[in-house]
């Protein structure tokens, strides 16, 4: 996995993870594009696009959109539940969680994020938060 | 946390984004005071305050503080301190080259600490962070911790992804050691996270140095199958949605894929056991309804198929995928029709699966009209594309083509390549090519590039059965109100080359191609208008009953005084040219385009280009080696790279302006940037025109009229071509490529030969004899380069065989030597002769003796055109006589033989109702 974004309906971006050194510049430059491009898309559309030499998987939560770039050979449908899988442990840690959850306990989304991911691949179903 | 609290209140209820910057700058100076401030803070509030930092940094402001207080907080030996330390630095430092020394001694002391939860810690700022600053530092240790026979089963995991990732970023850093061996055998660990994370580490590292880790295929085998053949519930753990251990599933057959099939016979068929099962897995019902339960288990299916595809050794398994991936193709789920699609793509490139691929054609094609999703219908695309071959492509091709009518802007123009690809590649007839080619120009001209006119123009050009449609088609198409600049510019440049042959019919002739021509210049763009110019001077070689037209039209001020300089020159000299030229000259400077050298298509390298690195590549590639074994229409699309600057009529290169200053004949040779690169080089030719007709010439060779036919293999696939042609490739292999353009006056003759090498390597004593005589070629061939050899003739008495150039050559240590027939044949020395009915039929009666006529009637190879037997008839060198007979389907050519013994034969032939070719030739030449 290239990077992971988590960003709402309006375009905020609210949690970004990077596996891949890019500078700031361009990091804000693919996030702007990506999200630009995701939010054109219609609802019932598939859920993954090829975007430059990436694949991105993306997929709706409520107001957020959870979204992958991954690498040509790597498996779309799995890296959709790794986005599941993220979103079950989201969660269970904060009790049915929505957007204010992240926002406000952007802490803990990122070390349950690295807790679960490491250098973008799946590690481990995370032991409970201390 | 109380902060969380204000922070909350600015945000949400601060209006502008002034009052935010506002209260994020005072708590910004807040914090600031904290840390400079007196009393040392405690570890909660350090905590705190960085913290808070990170947030307004995740806001999207800028922080240049705190650093050293985060590091600070590594050294804490509480874990929610360090925890908030780490995540700081993983976010904010990148490559602060003033603390890394500070971090990397904290993550040294944490690894070292054999407390499981902080070595983890700093394994993860390690893989977040993954600078080569921290790879130096650790790439030596972190092997150690991953293999210790004492490391906890977690970390092991975090070290195995975190080498991984170090691996990526920077690789020359991770040495490579006894280490490997043993993270193979991690593949048996108990700890199924552990295998998990291996796999990974083991699935990169094979890539680079395969042979390593050889002994993972069979262990990850082993593992494989124990796990699909796992009731789900043996593995609780690590079971997702009824699924057993996915993501362990989905890597190990990536890991696989790194290798080619196991050659060993058990393990092999154990592997097949596994790939069987999964196939039929998918078939059963599905245990939850939950979408969770179908993604996993499909995404184990689709990275199966991908393995199968990898082999592409097991017809039956190739085929099961197939068939599975074609129920997927009309699944209720979007994502799968999609992910279907995108695999069938690699399948039809299998031998074993590519008729099965097939039988869905009607499927994707509906998939083509009816998706919504434009990235799916791109899929589509390239799956028809994928399956297109000679039984199927008039179908794809008309789908396509229907389809671009709609398609969504962003995909235009690769479809417009694909469709001109594939028209190129199965084109049984040329007829149906260029039709394909003008539709496609009239359905999105602007999505057609360069590469794709270019390329309709290569193929008119090189194929002489196509010319006359060609030109037939082009003009009615220009007969539309409005046409695309792109049909201007192959019409006004087929019309150019080949008007003539559509210029019998009235309602073609020259006078009404040129004023449809020029009723389209005043709404070009300037190059498409140069180019026009061109075929203006071209049509004043064609047709001289135009010239004085044309002439008036370039000498309107519009042209002459055109603000475009490229324009006025071309103005100027082609008016100057028509007017000081004598119609021999025009007729050599203005020759018909000799063929292009066949290489690879330029349309197929810009879609590669396009493609970059990504999707299709190899795709294509493996495609295009299976044509070529089957040998279709591979010549067209094989050879260099370097096709795509063909500019043939140099609408761009301007014309050196020396046409003006000297009537000399060297002075015309700028013209010749016409021919394009491909063309002989000028300096050779330079001194055609005055060289070919004098006698004295250092080594003019006195054709023997007994040629014994040259020993060794001869190559005279090209020779036929000759027959009604002076210049062309007369002979192609890989290595060398040997052009001819040759020019006859009465009894002499000349040819040029041009040995080009098309390899990377230098030809070395490199020689080309003639079997009567020699002038040597250089010796050398530099790799890439061309180089001309002068061949003077001259007909002393008739003949029949065709002299033999022998040519020896070492390349790359192996001497090479073949035989290739020259095309000099009898009738090269024609020289038209015009004469009217009556001089026609009193000659033709003293030709009356039986032994004197030969009369021969075939079966017509080609078409019947009129305009292309007429061409024909004059490529042979007689010249045409129109009116002498009354009956249209008679044609009547007339022409004399000089040889030096000044024995003049007058040849007249007669043949009813035929196309003049090569048999006919054959026989003439035996009867004098």
């Amino acid at each position: 996995m290239q990077f992971m974004l988590l960003f709402s309906r309006q375009g905020k971006l609210r949690l970004q993870k990077w596996y891949v050194p890019l500078s700031d510049k361009e990091r804000k430059k693919i996030s702007r594009d990506l999200v630009q491009t995701i939010l054109a898309r219609k609802p019932k559309m598939c859920s993954f696009l090829e975007w430059r030499d990436l694949k991105i998987v993306y997929k709706r939560y409520a107001s957020l959109y959870f979204c992958c770039a991954v690498e040509d050979q790597d498996n779309e449908l799995i890296t959709l539940e790794i986005i599941h899988r993220y979103v079950e442990l989201l969660d269970k840690y904060f009790g049915s969680v929505c957007e204010l959850d992240i926002i406000f306990n952007f802490e803990k989304a990122y070390f349950i994020l690295d807790e679960f991911l490491l250098g973008g691949r799946p590690r481990r179903r995370p032991r409970r938060m201390c | 946390m109380v902060w969380f609290f204000f922070i909350f209140i600015f945000i949400f209820t601060g209006k502008s984004k002034e009052a935010e910057i506002k209260r994020i700058n005072k708590e910004l100076a807040n914090i600031r005071s904290k840390f400079k401030g007196d009393k040392a803070l405690d570890g909660y509030s350090k905590k705190k305050y960085v913290c808070k930092l990170l947030f307004i940094f995740l806001l999207g402001h800028d922080i240049d503080f705190g650093h050293m207080e985060a590091v600070n907080l590594l050294s804490s030996n509480k874990y929610t301190e360090k925890q908030i330390g780490y995540l700081f630095i993983s976010v904010l430092v990148n490559s602060n080259s003033d603390l890394i020394r500070l971090i990397n001694n904290g993550l040294k002391n944490d690894l070292a600490s054999r407390n499981p939860t902080y070595m983890n810690l700093a394994l993860h700022c390690v893989a977040n962070v993954g600078s080569r600053e921290m790879a130096e530092a650790f790439a030596a240790d972190i092997p150690r911790v991953l293999v210790a026979g004492d490391t906890m089963d977690s970390v092991k995991q975090s070290a195995a992804l975190c080498l991984l990732r170090l691996n990526r970023t920077s690789p020359d850093l991770v040495p490579m050691g006894e280490w490997t061996a043993r993270v193979v055998h991690l593949l048996n660990d108990q700890h199924l996270g552990v295998v998990t994370a291996a796999t990974s580490l083991i699935t990169t590292l094979a890539q680079k140095s395969p042979d390593d880790f050889k002994t993972a295929v069979s262990l990850a085998i082993a593992r494989l199958s124990r796990i699909v053949t796992s009731a789900s519930i043996d593995l609780q753990d690590y079971t997702y949605y009824f699924v057993a251990a996915p993501w362990l599933s989905v890597k190990l057959l990536r890991l696989l894929q790194c290798y080619p099939p196991p050659e060993d016979g058990a393990l092999r068929g154990r592997l097949t056991e596994c790939l069987e099962t999964i196939l039929n897995k998918a078939q059963e019902p599905p245990k939850s309804k939950k979408v969770q339960h179908s993604n996993a288990k499909n995404a184990v299916l689709f990275e199966a198929i991908s393995l199968i595809i990898h082999h592409d050794s097991e017809p039956t398994l190739l085929v099961r995928a197939c068939n599975q991936l074609g129920q997927f193709l009309q699944h209720r789920e979007t994502n799968l029709r999609y992910l279907a699609l995108e695999s069938m793509c690699t399948l039809a490139s299998s031998e074993f699966s590519h008729e099965a691929v097939k039988t869905h054609i009607e499927t994707v094609i509906n998939a083509l009209k009816t998706e919504r999703d434009v990235s799916v219908r791109q899929r589509a695309v390239d799956l028809l594309y994928a399956m297109c071959d000679r039984s199927n492509a008039k179908q794809i091709v008309a789908e396509m083509l229907s389809y671009l009518e709609n398609a969504d802007y962003s995909i235009r123009e690769e479809i417009v390549l694909k469709v001109a690809i594939l028209a190129e590649k199965y084109a049984v007839d040329y007829t149906w090519y260029v039709d394909t080619i003008l539709n496609l120009i009239r359905l999105a001209g602007d999505y057609v590039s360069e590469e794709v006119w270019y390329r309709v123009i290569q193929i008119v050009i090189n194929r002489d059965d196509v010319q006359g449609y060609a030109a037939k088609t082009v003009f009615e198409a220009l007969q539309a109100p409005a046409c695309h600049e792109n049909l201007v510019k192959v019409g006004g440049y087929i019309l150019g080359e080949f008007g003539n042959l559509i210029a019998g019919d009235s309602r073609s002739s020259p006078l009404v191609q040129f004023q449809l021509l020029h009723s389209k210049f005043h709404l070009c763009s300037v190059p498409t208008r140069a180019l026009l110019l061109s075929s203006y001077i071209k049509f004043i070689n064609l047709f001289p009953e135009v010239k004085a037209t044309i002439q008036e039209v370039l000498r309107s001020d519009s042209q002459l005084r055109n603000a475009d300089v490229e324009l006025q020159q071309r103005a100027v000299e082609y008016l100057r040219l028509s007017c000081i030229a004598s119609t021999d000259i025009l007729a050599t400077v203005l020759e018909e385009m000799p063929p292009f050298p066949e290489r690879e298509s330029s349309i197929l390298a810009k879609l590669k280009r396009k493609k970059g690195p990504g999707v299709l590549p190899n795709i294509d590639d493996v495609r295009q080696e299976r044509e070529k074994e089957r040998s279709l229409n591979g010549s067209l699309d094989d050879g260099s790279d370097a096709a795509s600057k063909t500019p043939f009529l140099a609408p761009c290169a301007p014309p050196p302006p020396s046409v003006l200053s000297a009537g000399t004949m060297t002075s015309l040779y700028p013209t010749a940037d016409l021919l394009g690169p491909t063309a002989p080089p000028p300096s050779g030719g330079a001194s055609l025109l005055v060289d070919v007709f004098s006698d004295s010439l250092s080594a003019v060779a006195h054709a023997p009229l007994d040629m014994s036919p040259a020993s060794g293999p001869m190559s005279d696939d090209n020779f036929s071509r000759f027959i009604c042609k002076n210049n062309g490739v007369l002979f192609e292999n890989q290595l060398l490529q040997i052009g001819l353009k040759s020019e006859y006056r009465q009894n002499l003759g000349r040819i040029y030969v041009f040995f080009g090498n098309k390899t990377s390597t230098q030809f070395l004593h490199f020689t080309s004899t003639l079997n009567i005589h020699t002038k040597p070629a250089e010796a050398t061939v530099d790799a890439g380069a061309q180089v001309q050899q002068i061949i003077n003739i001259e007909c002393i008495s008739d003949f029949t065989d065709a002299p033999a150039l022998d040519i020896h050559f070492r390349y790359g240590g192996t001497l090479q030597s073949f035989v290739v027939k020259l095309p000099v044949m009898l009738n090269k020395f024609f020289q038209p002769t015009e004469m009217v009915s009556q001089d026609f039929f009193q000659r033709w009666k003293q030709l009356g003796a039986p032994q004197q006529e030969v009369q021969k009637i075939f079966k017509a190879q080609h078409a019947m055109d009129t305009e292309v037997t007429k061409a024909k008839i004059i490529g042979f060198g007689t010249a045409l006589l129109d009116g002498v007979d009354p009956n249209p389907t008679n044609f009547v050519g007339a022409g004399v033989i000089h040889t030096k013994n000044t024995q003049m034969y007058r040849l007249t032939l007669r043949t009813s109702r035929d196309t003049v070719s090569q048999r006919l030739s054959d026989l003439l030449s035996e009867q004098f």
